[in-house]
């Protein structure tokens, strides 16, 4: 009887097939629209978290300037950072979960090689600076404790500049000219590609004491890299570096002047964001979706004062009004289910064409097959809410009336 | 003779509006006895369809009692009234009303349908039922592809499917030319010697000759009943004998 009735429905929709499809379009539409901001969500999540893991593992971050305190402090708090503090973060006694210490200089650099000039993201630093943001040396080698002491010229280059600056050619033992300073090239980075401060491979790094000497005199740090013991300390740590931060820089967590992060509280905060877009997103598609079920709400309705006589007809021949309400609901339905299945298709489809554009962000349109699942529900669910009213009223309607009409 | 329609005084009052009031059926007794031909002869206005569709259970009466096949309906719900109307009342509408996208054999399986009977015997019941009406061969047409006379056939045949007790005809052959006219009265003439009970409502007399018995309505009631003893009731008699 059932299977009778989705034949009789199948034939009723198939009867009037363009405006069928038409409505199919509606529910398709809000589909894949759901699935595709969804999904765009997701990959941005993804990718954004993948790159923040990059960064190092049991990584801590200490930047200048607060985003817990309500009010933006000026220019001052983003030179609060010093090589004291460095220096203290790297004391056991002060701090015993930290293990490494990295200060970061940060500035541009313009880059000239005997034969090309390139401008570059030049970071000032520490030999712990490999550990701590989880990164190789590919050629050569890096500066070690000595050279620092020393105050030496040397520069470790990213793969980018390696490759902008001697095209082919060996790096390593190179002359380059920083901001028309000398240096010699002792090594070259592992690649490791783009993050959220940019192209890591476009980088020069040389020794913190020799990016105060020649560039920055008494300039404050960008940032401090810290590595936990482990990442069971990673909470541990956190607290001891922020509670020896405050007492150095005699602030309260009112109007403190940096913040510690850690690589859980990046993601976090991204993923926070992102949740927002996505639902922002999501609820402009769901809103089409909704459409979408309104617009078969009418058609249905359409087909119900249409078939008028049929509806009588049926009746006179015996149907029940559960049997008609019946017959309507599966018609909605099957628009509603039809629809989703086709929308799914085309949100794949239309994930497979984005994914293309989106290599260069290390980002894939990300479909999961729960949302998918949830998305057909819903489009069936619209369907049969949309098909309700419309239904009933076809029900209702009594064989006489419904013979009546010519 | 058992009496297979029961009417003891049936009214059908519609109210358009607290004021206004229209007095279809003014109080109707009549009986129909199983494997009578009768016809039910009146201008119009004058309640005749009213009356067919209160035999043929599409609507209540507002007062009175109506029996069909031993079964009071007067206080039936509507899903009571559809199973009565499935399997007691086989129909026959002026304009066919056939389901224009089935075909044929699909439009007399209808009512079987509803009946739950499953798809095999459907299909084997609705064949022989347009076997019976001479259309065996027109079973896969749509009704776009047959001639009036045809379809009215078809629409016989979706009457006959069920076996029901009673087939009532509503002005059958209001949209016939005159040769299927009389093909269909002909078919009826034959269904009435198979025993069969026939209600023809109609407004042509050349229609109610045929009929055993014709009932004149006039103002919502009835006003004589004429034997006929040219019409059906000869074929009784042979058919009792």
């Amino acid at each position: 009887m059932f299977l009778q009735t989705v034949r009789t429905a199948i034939e009723a929709l198939n009867a009037r097939r363009m405006r069928s499809i038409l409505t199919l379009l509606g529910i398709l539409i809000g589909i894949a629209a759901v699935m595709l901001t969804v999904g765009l969500g997701q990959g941005a999540t993804e990718a954004i978290t993948n790159q923040i893991n990059a960064l190092g593992s049991n990584m801590l971050i200490v930047t200048p300037g607060s985003t817990t305190s309500g009010s933006f402090r000026g220019a001052s708090s983003f030179e609060s950072l010093t090589e004291d503090d460095a220096t203290m973060l790297a004391d056991k006694d002060v701090v015993p979960d930290v293990a490494a210490v990295a200060p970061v200089y940060s500035g541009s650099a313009s880059l000239r090689s005997a034969t090309t000039t390139w401008t570059s993201q030049m970071y000032g630093t520490v030999p712990d600076y490999l550990e701590v943001r989880a990164k190789s040396v590919d050629t050569g080698r890096f500066f070690t404790k000595a050279e620092l002491e020393a105050h030496s010229s040397v520069a470790v280059i990213g793969t980018t500049t390696a490759e902008e600056l001697f095209s082919g050619q060996e790096p390593i033992g190179q002359s380059l000219q920083i901001n028309s300073q000398t240096f010699t090239v002792i090594g070259v980075l592992a690649e490791s590609g783009s993050s959220l401060t940019g192209d890591e491979d476009d980088v020069v790094i040389v020794p913190s004491t020799t990016y105060g000497d020649r560039f920055a005199e008494g300039a404050a740090l960008s940032s401090i890299y810290l590595e936990a013991a482990s990442s069971d300390r990673l909470a541990a740590a956190q607290q001891e570096v922020n509670k020896a931060l405050l007492s150095a820089h005699q602030v309260t967590a009112d109007n403190m002047d940096f913040t510690v992060s850690t690589q859980q509280s990046l993601v976090e905060t991204v993923e926070s964001i992102t949740a927002l877009l996505t639902l922002l997103l999501g609820g402009i598609a769901a809103i089409s979706l909704l459409v979408g079920g309104i617009g078969v709400m009418n058609i249905m309705l359409v087909s119900v004062s249409e078939r008028v006589r049929e509806i009588g007809l049926r009746k006179a021949l015996g149907a029940t009004p559960g049997v008609i309400r019946q017959q309507f609901l599966v018609e909605a339905a099957i628009l509603g289910l039809t629809g989703g299945l086709l929308g799914v298709g085309l949100g794949f489809g239309g994930a497979a064409a984005i994914n293309p554009f989106l290599t260069e962000q290390n980002m894939t349109v990300s479909i999961s097959m729960s949302a998918t699942l949830i998305a057909l529900a819903v489009a069936m669910t619209i369907g049969i809410v949309a098909g309700v009213y419309p239904a009933s009223r076809a029900a209702k309607m009594a064989p006489i009336d419904a013979l009546r009409s010519e | 003779m058992t009496d297979l329609l029961t009417l003891r005084g049936v009214r059908k009052t519609y109210f358009s509006s607290e004021e206004v009031q229209v007095q279809a059926l003014r109080g109707i007794d009549l009986d129909v006895e199983e494997g009578e031909y009768a016809a039910i002869m009146g201008p119009s206005g004058s309640g005749k369809s009213t009356l067919m569709h209160i035999i043929g259970c599409l609507d209540v009466a507002t007062e009175g009692e109506y029996e069909i096949d031993g079964v009071d309906t007067s206080e039936m719900s509507e899903r009571q009234l559809a199973r009565i109307r499935n399997q007691k009342i086989g129909f026959v509408f002026q304009q066919f009303n056939l389901l224009p996208t089935l075909t044929a054999l699909r439009n007399v399986e209808v009512p079987l349908l509803y009946a739950g009977v499953p798809a095999s015997q459907r299909r084997e019941r609705a064949a022989k039922a347009l076997a019976r009406v001479g259309l065996a061969d027109r079973s896969e047409h749509r009704p776009g592809e047959l001639s009036g006379g045809q379809q009215q056939r078809v629409a016989v045949a979706r009457a006959l499917v069920t076996d029901p007790a009673l087939i009532l005809a509503d002005e059958p052959t209001g949209a016939l030319d005159s040769v299927s006219t009389n093909d269909l009265l002909d078919l009826f003439d034959e269904l009435h010697g198979q025993g069969k009970t026939l209600v023809v409502i109609t407004h042509e007399a050349e229609v109610a000759a045929r009929a055993a018995r014709v009932v004149h309505l006039r103002d919502g009631l009835i006003s004589k009943i004429v034997t006929n003893p040219q019409g059906g009731a000869a074929k009784i008699e042979g058919g009792k004998a």
